[in-house]
């Protein structure tokens, strides 16, 4: 059987309803979300920039081992959980810290990986956010798995997945894709183009029009957004997990943005990319463009802005609060979670350990 | 004739001299990867080939370890020498089944029709802060693969006649770069010789026993030796640059010459090359013996997070113990 595939096209161009002034744009077929959605999308930024910001400080001050920020993809990160639902999973990646943030996480709980007390911080079942995948693509499987064993309960879960442009090279993430199509997973894949995968530009990691044109030959339908415009993000990610939760099967959307700092910390982009071509993003910034937009409608007054401050202020606070207090290391830790029952070779192992260090003590 | 005097360099500059040094004398030696280009590797292993070399011979390829190695066993069949290399050791990992499926079976099944003269470079091991899936030792997987060669170098000297060894092997070479040596700096004579893969060296002369050590263990075993050494224990330390092939004879001879030996290893202990060693070891010089040989390696637990990863590595105290339990009672 063959269907018309055009529905299966992402548009030609990236979804925007508001430019990079501040100025809404019509769109056919894409609604301006409401005020009140739009304004808690407000919050969300500033406290994401407030994250992404004092992450940074921390690395510099050592307190985190390693920090890929998202500066400037603050849009991305807070829409793609604004638009899910209470029993809805996320499944983020080492980039995506300020949107396990944004989905309720506690921000010291996020940053254990990166910090290096432990692989993972926050409970994943009691989140509902797996642990953040470094190996590329290969969490985008897992998420179909979480959404399809929802799928065979008869639950509503919608799974959201994120990646970068780089990670679709990977075989994993086709796999995903076709996995989601065959079995008609309700799993949002939603990929950050940020245009880097560390100094290898986008036109090294594929030939095709766009990276949302993948979605075609998997039979997924598939959509372009700008990714520095939060309206258009919420509108054309919750459009998605609608359609997913309403079993219309995965989707794939591309948001279009800009790595504006570093890789991480230990990366120096001036090896591969110069300030020019960094400079014009800069005015694209997600957060001039809505606060632009909520002050011309008469949606952001001073007062408001003033809370949304001090409630990232807090945020920060309690990051360096968390961050700068010492923890302190248990070797118990090595050995307690690699089986259910440890084996008797790590209960020996553990007993060299702790005979080591009580003989470090009487020294 | 000038004569050569030896140079202070890191691991991470003499790996550099290799891939130029080779590259200069055989067009047909290739480097690809991820960010190896303009970047010049996230470790800078491959800084400046591109500008020498131009973009067909060092290149960035879309980020897919599969499609890394495959590629290159096509063009290892076709007339090239392709050097690729794996961002970080668990990062290998989507490249498995290209090198256990294809890579080191392609001699075998063709009864020797198609070689693959490739070499994977796997900047691999801890001890560097780094946080998961950045900082295993994955060479047991490597070396129980029939049609691999494994080394892996501990001090510049080795890492660059080495790395010349393996792009002229006529076989897959799995090259493994300790990264926590990467910046450690030494002289090195880059005119000797380049050593054939497969050959063990004694380190350090000792009399009492031996330690056995290879890439990132083969410095905190020569530390080792030093405390030893103030105590008034005299070890010798052998370093086996090459996993496989494994040099037998020189690492049965030290053992013989001493009677005793420790096996050190970051990588987990559990059906690890270290058990490897101390089979072999035993198998051929148990009468020579004067106690069992012991091993200091990493835990068998998934590598730690870097707040815990000092208590994982094996240390020079861990080393000193395990001496001390080589019955010296017996003497
Ligand atoms: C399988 C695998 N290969 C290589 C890496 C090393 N690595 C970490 S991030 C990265 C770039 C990823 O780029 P992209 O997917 O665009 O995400 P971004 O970092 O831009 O958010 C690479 C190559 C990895 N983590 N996993
Ligand atoms: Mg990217």
């Amino acid at each position: 059987m063959t269907r018309d595939a055009a529905h299966l096209l992402p548009s030609t161009e990236p979804v925007t309803l508001i430019d990079s002034d501040g100025h809404p744009v019509p769109h056919v077929g894409h609604d301006m979300p409401d005020p009140q959605a739009l304004v808690s999308a407000y919050a969300a930024l500033i406290a994401a920039r407030r994250f992404n910001d004092q992450a940074n400080a921390l690395v510099r001050q050592g307190r985190l081992a390693v920090y890929p920020s998202s500066h400037g993809q603050e849009a991305c990160q807070v829409a793609c959980v604004q638009v899910l639902g209470d029993g809805d999973w996320l499944f983020p990646t080492y980039r995506d810290s300020a949107a396990i943030v944004a989905r309720g996480v506690d921000p010291v709980e996020a940053l254990t990986l990166l910090r290096g007390d432990w692989h993972s911080g926050y409970d994943p079942q009691t989140t509902n956010v797996a642990p953040q995948a470094t190996p590329l693509a290969t969490h985008l499987l897992h998420a179909v798995g979480v959404a399809h064993a929802a799928r065979l309960r008869g639950e509503p879960t919608v799974v959201m997945a994120l990646c970068g442009d780089g990670a679709t090279s990977e075989g994993d993430f086709h796999e995903a894709l076709n996995f989601a199509a065959v079995f008609r997973t309700p799993v949002v894949f939603f990929i950050q183009n940020n245009e880097y995968a560390i100094s290898v530009p986008l036109a090294r990691q594929t030939a095709a029009p766009s990276l949302a044109h993948k979605g075609i030959g998997y039979g997924v339908p598939s959509e372009r957004v700008d990714g520095n415009d939060v309206a258009a993000l919420l509108t054309v990610l919750g459009d998605a997990v609608s359609r997913a939760r309403a079993g219309e099967g995965p989707q794939l959307i591309e948001a279009h943005t800009y790595r504006v700092q570093a890789h991480t910390n230990a990366d120096d982009p001036r090896r591969y990319r110069s300030e020019d071509e960094v400079t014009p993003w800069l005015s694209r910034d997600p957060i001039t463009r809505l606060s632009d937009y909520l002050a011309e409608q008469g949606l952001l007054d001073d007062e408001r802005v003033a809370a949304c401050a001090a409630d990232a202020e807090q945020l920060a606070e309690r990051m360096r609060a968390g961050l700068n207090a010492e923890t302190a290391a248990d070797y118990r830790d090595l050995f307690a979670h690699v089986y259910a029952v440890p084996t008797s070779q790590l209960r020996e192992q553990q007993a060299l350990v702790a005979d080591e260090l009580s003989r470090e003590e009487v020294r | 004739m000038t004569s050569v005097v030896p140079e202070k360099m890191t691991m991470a500059n003499a790996l550099n001299r290799a891939l130029r040094d080779a590259m200069r004398a055989d067009e047909s030696v290739v480097m690809f990867g991820e960010d190896v280009g303009a970047l010049g590797g996230v470790f800078r292993i491959t800084d400046g080939l591109t500008a020498e070399f131009g973009e067909q011979r060092c290149f960035d390829t879309p980020l897919a370890e599969a499609g890394i190695l495959g590629m290159a066993i096509g063009m290892a069949m076709n007339g090239m020498r392709p050097i690729v290399e794996m961002q970080f050791d668990a990062f290998a990992y989507p490249a498995f089944e290209q090198l256990i499926s294809h890579a080191a079976k392609m001699r075998n099944r063709t009864r020797g029709r198609v070689t693959l003269p490739l070499v994977i470079r796997i900047p691999y091991a801890g001890g560097i802060g780094g946080v998961e899936h950045h900082c295993d030792s994955s060479e047991a997987y490597y070396a129980h693969t029939p049609g691999l060669h494994v080394v892996a170098p501990s001090d510049p000297a080795d890492a660059y006649g080495l790395l010349r060894a393996a792009i002229e092997s006529p076989d897959p070479v799995v090259f493994l770069e300790p990264k926590k040596l990467y910046f450690s700096r030494s002289e090195a004579d880059l005119t000797l010789p380049v050593p054939p893969i497969g050959t063990a060296v004694v380190r350090r002369p000792g009399t009492d026993a031996t330690l056995i050590a290879y890439g990132p263990a083969v410095p905190i075993a020569l530390e080792a030796a030093e405390a030893a050494a103030q105590e008034g224990r005299s070890l010798q330390v052998v370093d086996l640059r090459s996993i496989v092939p494994f040099d037998d004879e020189t690492v049965c001879a030290a053992v013989r010459s001493t009677g005793r030996a420790v096996v050190v290893a970051e990588a987990a202990g559990f059906a690890s090359v270290s058990a490897e060693v101390v089979a072999r070891v035993t198998e051929r010089c148990f009468h020579s013996l004067h106690a069992p040989i012991r091993r200091v390696t990493g835990f068998d637990i998934p590598y730690p997070p870097p707040k815990l990863e000092h208590l994982h590595l094996p240390s020079v105290d861990r080393i000193l113990d395990a001496v001390d339990e080589l019955q010296w009672e017996y003497a």
